[in-house]
């Protein structure tokens, strides 16, 4: 599946690019074009393939079929020690024997360039992740969040075509992590540096990702923006994936240019979606509804009194049976009529309890035609 | 990493150390085999030759008389009998020594291991060759043991402790104890004290957890160190030259005599092929222990 | 619960007093007067007299020091092939032959000593036969014997080392431009250092001490220590081989203790750094 932009400022183009482990297949024929500058963020959960592909990228696993292209280059023959490529690795990788500044000079000397040369460069980028007068300590006298940012460093001095970061916030707390996920998108804007970052963590990747590319066994489920793969899945799997999702299995009662209308029975109502499907009358589809996106009330909604008790649409009833009270918002867990639970979110906009709805309480769920995402596959 | 490397780099890296072993391991034994074939007779070399050429072309020689008078002669199969039975009791003893002790190290605490492995490994860097001569003053006649036991009145004459079986036990279990320790110990400090506490939480006593839970899973650590003593142990020269017996002599020992004493070239390589035979089992098992602990590593 | 641990811990206290034991008594009757080593002379003993009668004893010493050499050159040049071929049964995963250098190089280890002695010993007559080299047996051959079943040890040792070691290292190494030989001499041959220095120093002891094999390739010219040693006490005890052990086992239990405190102050070091790095929290 192509990425949707501008195919001429592929700045690192990957062609039908395939590994096989023995009659394993961990990344099938993945084609993605990364524009120069973006952060472009693969997310998977374990065993998607997206681990197998970074390492392709560096250069440390030989595709199977394929071809990587970077700044229009090929790069299939060349080892990664010679690639513009540079990697953060997960575990960081600092070398103990040697203090940061030989860390990061290691990669510089590799250049030829003047010993005053490679100080002033370390230096700089030292200063740059707000590392700087921590040149002589060595790895081991370094906190998680101080290593990190070494890492970066060493694997930014280079200023390499394409800077691969491997889970780079996952070994953080959650307080470090959100404060280093602003800075790393600051320092990458701030050096225009292409970037491709690998995560499990949705969380992650919404934030640092300019576009996101979600993977499923191998395969590229969905490229888009944060915005285009939260609102408008086009699988059940990549909605399924990101955030939580309610989703109905109904068939096509009517296609029309501007509406559609699914009957679905594990529902109990018809859902009226504003956009067109262009499939056949009957054919079977799934409708995925977001929880913020769902209205609770006590009474029925007044545009839904107006339509026949059995013609139903974007109105349901149904029961509280769980509520999880997470401080900005609530969790309602409602039984549908049907058997079938239905997550619903709130914020607790209000400090009181007036708004809140108690167990086993009978309450109808609505929501606007333009919430549901309909899904043919 | 090894398809980063160039091919002739890899060729250099694994041919140097092959090349080095195949030319003063694999061939030495080629020719110990070839040697147990011959004949010996008075001539540098003192064996008959492989090929002879009669009437012109090339024939092989091959003599089977020194294996014959292996396997007819009783001093030889006795021998190699004896041989089994004192590697065989040694390393039960050894085992039944040095398994507590293994177990007590791996319970001990975090700033106590390292000291008592250290004293364990300690000895085996002190001269091997010494600390057996150290039993011999410990055994005979008029050594520390006898002297003790009879100033104390528990004997009065003193007992004959060299140069016997016992002495020879003792001398190999003192040797290799070191040997059954150390893999004891990596695969008994592996064990995750949880599932003893599940065994206990199930209703099982100490006893029977351990020998239900413990003993089966420091199997691999067992194999292990009863090889590294059982397969040296069979071929030992100098514990039973300085400790052993005099009239029943172990196999390592006989080998010896035939090469130095009888100058008999091919029937020394025949006790050695015939040593290989019996050993080839155990030093496969050896080695497959050892490839996949290496290899469990990673 | 407490039952279990009585007679492991029993077990661990008659162990080290079985194997301390014999080397205690060596230690205290080195200072006994008597020629009768075992044979307590209160009247003149404790003495050093053994010990200077050491001191000038030209047949010990010589061999001391031709063993001495013997072992350094050994050891390092077994430390050489050893990494050698631990890195290649670590690192280049399957290769042709990977199969024979695995085998070659575990079995020397449990082979017993005389079946390797004598093959090699047999190995350099036919050499010598072929090519005219080695010329006789001696140091030479003394040399190349040890070398070869010394470095099976350097190679379990390189090998565990290697295989526990963090590939990303070595990667992130490459990553940054450096070529395979150079993450090696940079990288991974400064990490896993300990792992060679205590195979120089296994391999060391293994050929300082070797008798059998060296009785073996061993010419009538060249007597190593352990060779001189056997040759004394096939016959009995004797008070100076007593001295000898005493001061074998001073010089081990001294570099033993250097290096466990040495290791000690790195370990509390570390420890204080990390300490340092968590409370600086960033």
């Amino acid at each position: 599946m192509t990425a949707a932009g501008d195919p001429d400022s592929a700045y690192v183009r990957m062609a039908n690019l395939t590994k096989k482990f023995g009659d394993f297949t961990a990344v099938d024929a993945v084609s993605l074009d990364i524009r120069r500058g973006e952060i472009f963020c693969l997310l998977g959960g374990s065993g998607s393939g997206k681990t197998t592909l970074l390492r392709m990228l560096a250069g440390f696993e030989r595709p199977s079929g394929g071809a990587i292209h970077i700044d229009g280059e090929d790069m299939s023959a060349i080892p990664p020690y010679e690639r513009p490529v540079n990697m953060m690795f997960q575990s960081y990788a600092l070398f103990p024997h040697m203090s940061v500044e030989r860390n990061i000079a290691f990669g510089l000397e590799q250049e030829g360039l003047q010993r005053a040369e490679i100080r002033r460069q370390v230096g700089d980028i030292l200063d740059i992740v707000k590392m700087g007068g921590f040149g002589s300590r060595k790895p081991h006298q370094l906190s998680g969040g101080q290593r990190q940012r070494v890492a970066l460093a060493r694997a930014l001095v280079k200023r390499p075509k394409l800077l691969l970061l491997d889970e780079p916030l996952a070994a953080l707390d959650r307080k470090l992590r959100e404060h280093t996920q602003f800075e790393l998108i600051s320092i990458q804007q701030r050096l225009g540096v292409t970037c491709i970052v690998v995560t499990h963590d949705q969380e992650e990747a919404m934030t640092l990702g300019t576009r996101l590319g979600v993977m499923n066994h191998g395969r590229i489920a969905q490229v888009g923006t944060p915005s285009d793969i939260y609102e408008s899945p086009v699988t059940r799997f990549v909605a399924d994936f990101i955030g939580s999702v309610n989703m109905f299995e109904g068939r096509v009662s009517e296609d029309g240019a501007e509406c559609v209308r699914i009957r679905s029975e594990e529902l109990g109502c018809t859902v009226r979606a504003e956009r067109s499907v262009h499939c056949a009358g009957g054919s079977t589809v799934w409708t995925a509804i977001r929880p913020e996106k769902i209205n609770i009330s006590r009474h029925r909604p007044l545009a839904a009194s107006a339509q026949r008790a059995d013609a139903a649409e974007n109105v349901v009833r149904g029961t509280v049976r769980e509520i999880a009270y997470m401080g900005d918002m609530s969790i309602y867990l409602v039984q549908l009529d049907s058997g079938r639970m239905m997550r619903v979110t709130l914020p607790n906009i209000t400090r009181g309890t007036e708004r809140g709805f108690a167990r086993d309480e009978s309450v109808w769920l609505s929501w606007h035609g333009s919430s549901p995402v309909v899904l043919t596959e | 990493m090894a398809r980063l490397t160039s091919a002739a780099g890899r060729r250099l890296i694994a041919g140097i150390p092959t090349g080095w072993l195949l030319l003063l391991f694999l061939v030495p034994f080629i020719i110990v085999f070839r040697i147990s074939f011959s004949e010996v007779r008075l001539a540098i070399p003192p064996y008959t030759p492989l090929l002879t050429f009669r009437h012109g072309s090339p024939a092989l020689e091959l003599h089977w008389s020194a294996y014959q008078f292996l396997f007819t002669d009783p001093l030889y199969v006795s021998s190699y009998l004896y041989s089994l039975k004192v590697a065989a009791v040694s390393t039960l003893c050894c085992l039944a020594l040095g398994y507590p002790m293994a177990y007590a190290i791996a319970h001990a605490g975090s700033a106590t291991r390292p000291v008592l492995l250290m004293l364990i490994v300690l000895p085996f860097w002190t001269s091997f060759l010494l600390r057996v001569y150290a039993w011999i003053g410990l055994l005979k006649n008029n050594g520390v043991i006898n002297n003790l036991l009879m100033s104390l009145g528990v004997i009065h004459h003193p007992l004959a402790l060299l140069q016997t079986d016992f002495a020879v036990y003792i001398g190999i279990v003192y040797s290799y104890l070191p040997f059954m320790i150390l893999p004891l110990y990596a695969n008994l400090e592996k064990h995750d004290a949880a599932l003893l506490e599940a065994a206990a939480d199930l209703g099982a006593r100490p006893a029977r957890a351990f020998l239900r839970i413990t003993v089966p899973q420091s199997f691999p650590g067992i194999v292990a160190g009863s090889l590294l003593v059982f397969i040296p142990a069979v071929g030992e020269y100098v514990i039973p030259t300085l400790l052993g017996r005099t009239d029943q002599l172990m196999i390592g020992r006989v080998l010896s005599d035939e090469f130095f004493e009888n100058r008999d070239w091919p029937v020394a390589s025949a006790v050695a092929i015939l040593i290989l035979l019996l050993l080839v089992v155990p030093i496969l098992l050896f080695q497959r222990y050892q490839r996949r602990e290496l290899e469990g590593a990673r | 619960m407490r039952e279990r641990r009585l007679v492991p811990r029993l077990a661990l206290v008659l162990g080290l007093a079985f194997l301390y034991g014999p080397i205690l008594s060596m230690i205290v009757f080195s200072f006994n007067n008597s020629r009768l080593v075992t044979v307590w002379d209160a009247a003149h003993s404790p003495t050093l007299k053994w010990y200077g009668a050491l001191l000038h004893n030209e047949q010990i010493l010589g061999a001391a020091w031709l063993s001495i050499r013997i072992a350094v050159i050994a050891a390092s040049v077994a430390v050489v092939l050893g990494t050698l071929a631990g890195t290649a049964l670590a690192r280049l995963g399957a290769f042709r032959g990977r199969l024979l250098l695995a085998g070659m190089v575990t079995a020397p280890i449990v082979m017993p000593e005389v079946i390797t002695g004598l093959s090699l010993l047999l190995m350099f007559v036919a050499l010598g036969q072929l090519i005219g080299w080695p010329k006789g047996v001696g140091a030479l051959t003394i040399t190349l014997a040890h070398i070869t079943f010394c470095m099976a040890y350097v190679t379990v040792v390189v090998q565990s080392r290697l295989a526990g070691f963090d590939e990303s290292l070595e990667e992130a190494a490459m990553d940054l431009g450096a070529r395979p030989a150079r993450v090696f001499f940079r990288i991974t041959l400064p990490l896993i250092l300990p792992a060679i220095v205590s195979g120089w120093l296994l391999a060391f002891t293994l050929s300082w001490d070797d008798l059998v094999i060296t009785q073996f390739v061993a010419g009538p010219g060249s007597s190593t220590l352990p060779m001189v040693i056997f040759s004394k006490v096939r016959f009995g005890v004797t008070p100076d081989v007593n001295a000898l052990a005493t001061i074998m086992v001073l010089l081990v239990a001294t570099g033993v203790a250097i290096s466990t405190v040495w290791m000690r102050y790195r370990a509390r070091r570390r420890a204080r750094d990390l300490q340092l790095a968590a409370a600086a929290n960033l």
